[in-house]
């Protein structure tokens, strides 16, 4: 089993843990903090291939990364900011009832 | 060509303004009203008076002519001209109208006073005064015919003035309808006129279809039976003129026309509607006089006129004596006068009618507003068996009114009427046709002197029967005399009425002279005439036929003072059979509503029925086609169109919803399905890569 793999597996666990996590929670802090999980996996994917894809471009992965992180940073205030609107107004974070936008 | 003339459209024109401003004026503007009125008119006095003076004072055999022409119509190689005229006759007629017309609109800001509608009173008043003054300024026949429609049409609003009462509508509907009867002839005479000579302008120089040239051509063709193209036209106009006029048999308007206001009365009766028939007969008199070249006697159009004058005169003047309204004894006398006039017209030329329409304007107004002023002060009663007495409680009226019944009855020597009756009489003598006419004016004279002595006696003689009648609360009080903004043009036209005469007697007849240049030299002053023999013997005759007529007036009326208002008249007991035939103003207006009128019903019936039936049915059927096919179409709208656009939608609503529950604002499902979705891609490049 080559280092990269074991990378790769490890990204696959992050991913599927912060996948069933967004999907099943309820709580919007932790549907976030599931997706920040799921984007961590995709950034140690990058870096890994990165390291070890045998590109000619040096340090692209690392470059990727540092913009997903910014990106993923900025994502966050977003998000937090809306759940504390959302919670100012209702006074509950739980996803399930937040269902006034259906057709 | 004189510096007036030109100017002398304004004196219709500013009545007619005047008529114009205040139509639009509101109703409260009384003062306003009554003062643009009077001044108007009193400025038209003015420009006559001088235009008067101008024609005085010209020269020539001829006498002054001054004529205004100009293009109205113009239509391929028709022109159709308009103008004006000013010659004696004009002249003359302009003062009196204007004269006469100023003391009625000032009389009648008394007797309207407190109307509701007197500025509107005002307005018709101006616009009949206008009218009028228009006809006699007229050097135009259509020009003529215009302002004389428009005479009847102010006349019409007028005698409707109180038109709330019904009986006023119908003697409005009444005029309107009899004098348009007349008309019709006035009309047809002037297409044919038009149609013979190419003009309707009556001097225009040489051209003018009243001058020589017009006039031997017209009186040079025979249009059938021996009469002339001058005569049919005479006689087609003198059909307008007498229902202008209120001739028989077209009398009939007259006596109801007194449903008006009493000014509108005196107004139609002495200056502007009645005079526009002799008028016309006078402004046309050369059509009528014209002879074909080589004839002699009297043409067949001045014989019509004088036998309808004649016959006019007696007959109106024996109604007059059996009537007991006051103003329609009065009206009867008019059609009776206007009989006098055409008379003199048709014996004696122009100058004779001309005079008595002068004289008859100034007592004729003056005794319409002296009955007037006795119907104002006894508050409305107009039946002479319920007045009497007046002479105490209204001196002013009585003694003015005196001189007008004096005058109209013919009392010699001082009166204007008897100088203008007497110079009817001795043409009617020298007549070479025939001594009728003579004998009925003479008879007419009688009769005048006879009903006018019976309305005095009655009215002014005698206790005042109107309180011991008891015909209502309103006659409790005593009468009273009229407000001098009444009674001085009472004076004023009695001192005309006096004044008038001395110009047209037989020593003097300087209006004859004036009016008749022609003959100015048979009319210079001379006293001897008035001594001659053959005045003299007439003048003896006339009189004693008056005096007979006031006698037996006395004799019958004021031996035994009448004190029961429903006590039979005293003619009656003597002849009951005819006086009920006068009563009944010989049943005229039965006759004509068992005949005309009921023909005419008739038709207007069987257009009702075919308006009703057949084209109402037609109407009605069209209406049901209409509704039919607008039903189809409703149907059709509804079943069809409406039920398959109503289903689509409703699909489309429902397809909508549907969708619309996709999206339910979950937001675990929407990461559910965002999951799923990524899976199924991922899967998808597996699968791809495999390959």
């Amino acid at each position: 089993m080559s280092p990269l793999e074991r990378y790769l597996i490890v990204a696959a666990l992050l991913f599927g843990i912060g996948l069933a996590g967004a999907l099943t929670r309820r709580n919007a802090i932790l549907v976030l903090a599931g997706i920040e999980l799921m984007l961590t996996a995709v950034n140690l994917n990058l870096i890994a291939f990165g390291r070890y894809g045998g590109h000619a471009a040096p340090a692209a992965g690392q470059v990727f990364v540092l913009f997903v992180i910014a990106v993923a940073a900025a994502e966050t205030a977003v998000g937090l900011a809306l759940i504390i609107a959302w919670f100012r107004h209702r006074r509950t974070v739980q996803l399930d009832e937040a269902d006034e936008l259906r057709g | 060509m004189n510096g007036l003339a030109p100017q002398l459209w304004l004196v219709p024109a500013l009545p007619l303004l005047a008529a114009g401003v205040l139509a639009c004026l509101p109703r409260r503007a009384c003062r306003l009203a009554a003062g643009l009125a009077i001044g108007a008119l009193a400025v038209s006095l003015a420009l006559s008076l001088a235009a008067l003076a101008v024609t005085l004072a010209a020269p020539g055999p001829e006498g002054f002519r001054a004529v205004v022409n100009f293009p109205w119509l113009v239509w391929g190689e028709h022109t159709l001209h308009l103008g004006w005229v000013l010659d004696p006759l004009a002249a003359v007629m302009l003062v009196m109208v204007s004269l006469v017309g100023l003391l009625i609109f000032i009389y009648s800001v008394g007797y309207m006073a407190g109307d509701e509608n007197f500025t509107r009173f005002f307005c018709f008043l101006s616009l009949f005064a206008g009218a009028m003054l228009a006809v006699v300024m007229a050097n135009s026949l259509v020009l003529l015919f215009i302002a004389w429609e428009l005479v009847g049409l102010a006349s019409y609003l007028l005698i409707g003035f109180w038109f709330q009462k019904p009986a006023a509508a119908a003697a409005a509907k009444k005029a309107f309808l009899t004098t348009r009867v007349g008309d019709l002839g006035l009309f047809a005479g002037m297409l044919w006129l038009y149609a013979a000579t190419g003009t309707v302008v009556f001097y225009d120089g040489g051209r003018g279809c009243l001058e020589s040239a017009a006039v031997s051509t017209l009186a040079g063709r025979t249009v059938t039976a021996g009469l002339t193209l001058s005569a049919v036209i005479s006689l087609l106009v003198l059909l307008g003129a007498a229902g202008k006029s209120g001739q028989f048999p077209l009398h009939v308007w007259l006596p109801d026309a007194m449903e008006g206001p009493t000014p509108v009365s005196a107004l139609i009766h002495a200056a502007t509607m009645v005079a526009a028939g002799v008028f016309l007969v006078a402004r046309m008199f050369p059509i009528f006089a014209a002879a074909p070249p080589g004839a002699t006697g009297t043409p067949p159009a001045l014989q019509a006129v004088a036998w309808l004058g004649a016959g006019t005169a007696v007959f109106a003047a024996l109604i007059a004596v059996a009537q007991t309204d006051i103003k329609r004894i009065l009206a009867y006398s008019t059609v009776s006068q206007l009989g006098y006039m055409f008379l003199g017209l048709g014996v004696g030329g122009v100058a004779v009618g001309m005079f008595h329409l002068l004289t008859h304007a100034g007592f004729k107004a003056l005794l319409f507003l002296g009955a007037g002023s006795v119907i104002h002060g006894c508050h409305g009663e107009q039946d002479i068996r319920r007045l009497g007495g007046l002479w105490r409680a209204q001196p002013i009226t009585f003694a003015t009114y005196a001189v007008g019944m004096m005058a109209l009855a013919g009392v010699p020597l001082l009166f204007s009427g008897f100088w203008s009756k007497e110079e009817i009489l001795h043409a009617a003598l020298g007549w070479p046709v025939s001594r009728g006419p003579f004998w009925l004016a003479l008879a007419g004279a009688l009769l005048t002197a006879f009903y006018m002595t019976r309305q005095m006696v009655l009215v002014f003689f005698g206790p005042y029967r109107g309180g011991a009648a008891g015909a209502g609360a309103h006659d409790a009080a005593p009468p009273h005399e009229s407000s001098p903004v009444m009674t001085v043009p009472l004076v004023l036209l009695a001192v005309g009425t006096v004044v008038l005469g001395f110009f047209g007697t037989p020593a003097w007849p300087a209006l004859q002279a004036y009016l008749d240049p022609a003959h100015a030299a048979h009319f210079a002053p001379d006293l001897r005439r008035l001594f001659s023999a053959e005045v003299l013997k007439l003048m003896a005759l006339s009189t004693a036929v008056v005096l007979t007529g006031l006698a037996l007036g006395w004799w019958l009326y004021g031996r035994r003072p009448v004190t029961d208002p429903a006590a039979p008249d005293a003619l009656e007991l003597v002849q009951p059979g005819l006086f009920r035939l006068w009563r009944e103003k010989f049943r005229v207006d039965e006759f004509y509503a068992a005949t005309v009128v009921r023909w005419h019903a008739g038709w207007a019936a069987l257009g009702d029925l075919l308006d009703r039936w057949c084209w109402g049915g037609l109407v009605w059927l069209v209406q049901g086609l209409a509704l039919g096919l607008a039903w189809v179409s409703r149907l059709v709208d509804e079943m069809a169109v409406n039920s398959g656009f109503d289903a689509a939608c409703a699909r489309l609503v429902r397809a909508g919803r549907r969708v619309a529950g996709l999206s339910t604002g979950r937001l675990p499902g929407y990461l559910r399905g965002v999951a799923a979705g990524a899976l199924a891609l991922g899967l998808l490049l597996l699968w791809g890569g495999c390959r």
